[in-house]
């Protein structure tokens, strides 16, 4: 029995209620797991259409405008979405009209109610007050005045009303008569372009999946040529029928249209997945949504003979797909001479090649100056003797003692004090080559004496 | 594993459709001499580095190999594991630069582990734009069989795509490899010049195609080849050219 008819409201001491219902059955309030439920469910509804908007604490609007007629018509489509979610265990009441407000109010008290365009005013005057869903001291203001139901408020003169509870309420009443209608906030954002395909028997096999997705595909680009346009971020959902959704999203470095490269980023996508997609049984929808589009360059388009640079473009993206977009990187040169910044990694998906400057380092003689291998953070070496000139002699580095051969330097590289408070201190670096003929690159860290007293010394990289 | 990366491996030994690539010259002359006239492009090559301080060692004999088979606008594609960046640390932009490499035309490619390298690896050579691929697992990486390396040559033949497998902490194992170096840094002689510059004490171990050889070699990095190392270091005779001398020097040396 609904807990209303038991004289039971929310906000309600718990010792009251029980003293009322003695053998009531009380389940402590989970705000943030309701929520996420919420979300969930809503995730579950952009089969529908992808406006789908939360009404905490567990309402959902949805804008089916233009989108009904393919679920046969409003009165079939809301028969559909309650007929699934009853069949998920949940306890669903669902209205249509032309204002959320107006379909709100309708869900609450006359549930099932389709109102044809025009006829919110007439619907929804019966109504008690309560449907109008504003703050509780209003309602009981409404109430205290005698006024029961939305119609004989809506009697009331505006002015009176706009005066006693604000010019929002006036609003509020105006929406639920279905006027005024404001739009609605959609969780997620809205893609520029969609397809999808539902099926009456959930498909679970991964060709099936994968020849949905490229015909998916095919039927975006049938879409984006004529605009001249590629996708740059798409995302897959995957419907199941159990009302699961997984969404997995694609992004490109630059606009792709062809189908056959798009599904293969899907793949390389989904396996590289760490919680498979798990088609239990079955997906009944799975929908393509682009939700960032580019103009492709005309010159791009070419024949079959895709160029270098478009190869390894598509490369990169497939990489990104697979191993994620920070782990494929390209290098950029900057602006600085302190040796760990002066050149950087950065992901090649969001990255266009830059062609220089480098600064050639190398010796007249051709001998490198940098090192080909650079470690992430300096490694404290022991320097246990310089010679007089103040070069090492021999130093441990990992526990292994190195005998020097033979050393070249100092490079002195100063901090970059214009751009930091505290810079650190000035390095010396050395080439160094140990009697085995092992290569490093040191540095001193501190001048002597006027920096520090007792430098540090460090190991920064390894030369070929 | 792709589905068109999955060849019909029994037909592969009697000799792989492919493209027919001129050698690339090292620049030094009796290792061109061995390898009758040069590095062959759109192969398998191994180059092990012969203890645990021959890393950077290795990793610069690889490049240079690759750098030399690399023609002008292609890309070089280096896939290294995450530890080998640890313990040898990162690639670095200046010092590919530096090196003779053009930073600019390089991705690198941080794999988590060996599987990913071996994977990464095999995309790449999918990928036309490329023409060398420098794959860098660490330790002994089961997954680098025999098989795998087929599939890979067999990939690197299809696009011309030059594959140099860097191995680190490891000893050879049969491979499909076209040729295998086991690189050591050289020691420096007292009256050596140049002391700064590039120089490997390679030994060629594997060849398929001519004998194996041992020698000092100099990388020149301004003009991007090998020359003889004119050091006064003494090379240690090479004897025969079965594998077994160098696979025991190699126990030796850990």
């Amino acid at each position: 029995m609904p807990a209303a008819k038991l004289g039971l409201y929310p906000g309600k001491a718990l010792a009251d209620a029980r003293a009322m219902v003695p053998d009531l059955a009380v389940i402590r309030a989970n705000e943030p797991a309701d929520r996420k439920l919420l979300e969930a469910i809503a995730d579950w509804c952009v089969r529908y259409t992808p406006l789908v908007a939360l009404d905490p604490p567990h309402g959902l609007f949805l804008d089916v405008t233009g989108v009904a007629h393919l679920f046969g018509g409003e009165a079939g489509l809301l028969q559909d979405a309650v007929r699934k979610c009853t069949a998920q265990g949940f306890l669903v009441h669902a209205a249509l009209a032309t204002t959320a407000e107006a379909a709100r109010a309708l869900a609450q008290s006359k549930p099932g109610t389709v109102v044809p365009p025009g006829g919110e005013a007439e619907a929804v005057a019966p109504l008690p007050t309560d449907a109008l869903n504003t703050k509780p001291h209003i309602i009981y203001a409404l109430k205290r005045a005698g006024l029961k139901t939305i119609g004989e408020v809506v009697g009331r003169t505006r002015q009176e009303l706009a005066s006693r509870f604000g010019g929002s309420f006036v609003l509020l009443l105006e929406r639920t008569r279905g006027r005024n209608g404001g739009p609605i906030t959609p969780r997620i954002p809205v893609p520029l372009l969609m397809a999808e395909r539902r099926f009456a028997e959930p498909v679970t096999a991964g060709t099936a999946i994968a020849e949905t997705l490229l015909s998916l595909s095919k039927d975006i680009a049938v879409i984006l040529e004529p605009q001249g346009q590629g996708v740059r971020i798409l995302e897959a959902c995957f419907f199941r029928a159990d009302g699961q959704v997984r969404h997995v999203t694609i992004e490109t470095g630059h606009a792709i249209r062809e189908p056959t490269l798009i599904v293969r980023l899907f793949q390389e996508k989904l396996d590289a997945l760490i919680d498979p997609l798990d088609p239990g049984f079955g997906f009944d929808v799975i929908r393509l949504s682009v939700l960032s589009v580019q103009v492709i360059p005309v010159e791009n388009i070419g024949f079959d003979t895709r160029s270098c640079e478009q190869d390894v473009a598509f490369l990169v993206d497939r990489l990104a797909a697979r191993f994620g977009a920070q782990r494929i990187l390209r290098f950029l040169p900057q602006n600085t001479h302190i040796p760990e910044a002066a050149s950087i990694a950065a992901p090649a998906q969001y990255t266009e090649p830059v062609a220089g400057p480098w600064r050639v380092e190398r010796d007249s003689d051709g001998t490198p100056s940098r090192p080909l291998r650079l470690f992430a953070k300096a490694e404290p070496i022991i320097v246990p003797e310089e010679d007089l000139a103040g070069m090492p002699v021999r130093f441990y580095w990992r526990h292994a003692l190195h005998r020097l051969a033979h050393a070249e330097g100092p490079e002195r590289i100063a901090t970059e004090w214009w751009h930091y408070q505290n810079p650190g201190h000035t390095r010396d670096y050395f080439r160094v080559k140990d009697e085995e003929g092992q290569h490093f690159w040191i540095y001193r860290e501190g001048l002597p004496d006027r920096e520090t007293l007792q430098p540090r010394w460090f190991m920064h990289g390894l030369l070929a | 594993m792709n589905a068109s990366f999955k060849p019909n491996l029994k037909t592969l030994p009697g000799g792989v459709p492919g493209l027919a690539l001129a050698r690339a010259p090292l620049g030094h002359v009796a290792a061109d001499a061995c390898l009758c006239g040069g590095l062959l492009p759109g192969a398998v090559h191994e180059v092990f580095a012969a203890m645990a301080g021959a890393g950077a060692a290795a990793s610069g004999f690889a490049l240079a190999l690759a750098l030399r088979a690399l023609a002008k606008p292609k890309w070089l594609l280096w896939v290294r594991q995450d530890f080998s960046a640890l313990e040898l640390g990162e690639i670095h932009a200046d010092g590919l630069h530096d090196f003779g490499a053009d930073p600019s035309r390089v991705l690198l490619l941080r794999a988590p582990d060996a599987n990913a390298v071996l994977r990464g690896g095999a995309d790449g050579l999918g990928c036309k734009g490329l023409g060398a691929v420098i794959v860098e697992p660490w330790g002994s990486a089961p997954m680098f069989n025999l098989t795998a390396s087929r599939r890979l040559l067999l990939a690197a033949r299809q696009h011309g795509i030059t594959v140099i497998v860097l191995r680190h902490g490891c000893a050879p194992a049969p491979s499909a490899a076209e040729t295998r170096w086991l690189i050591r840094p050289a020691p420096l002689a007292p009256d050596d010049e140049d002391r700064g510059i590039p120089r490997f004490d390679a030994a060629l171990l594997r060849n398929r195609h001519g004998p194996a050889g041992r020698w000092m070699m100099d990388w020149d990095c301004n003009n991007g080849i090998f020359r003889t190392a004119h050091s006064r270091a003494s090379v240690p005779p090479f004897t025969g050219r079965s594998v077994e001398a160098p696979l025991e020097d190699l126990r030796q040396a850990g």
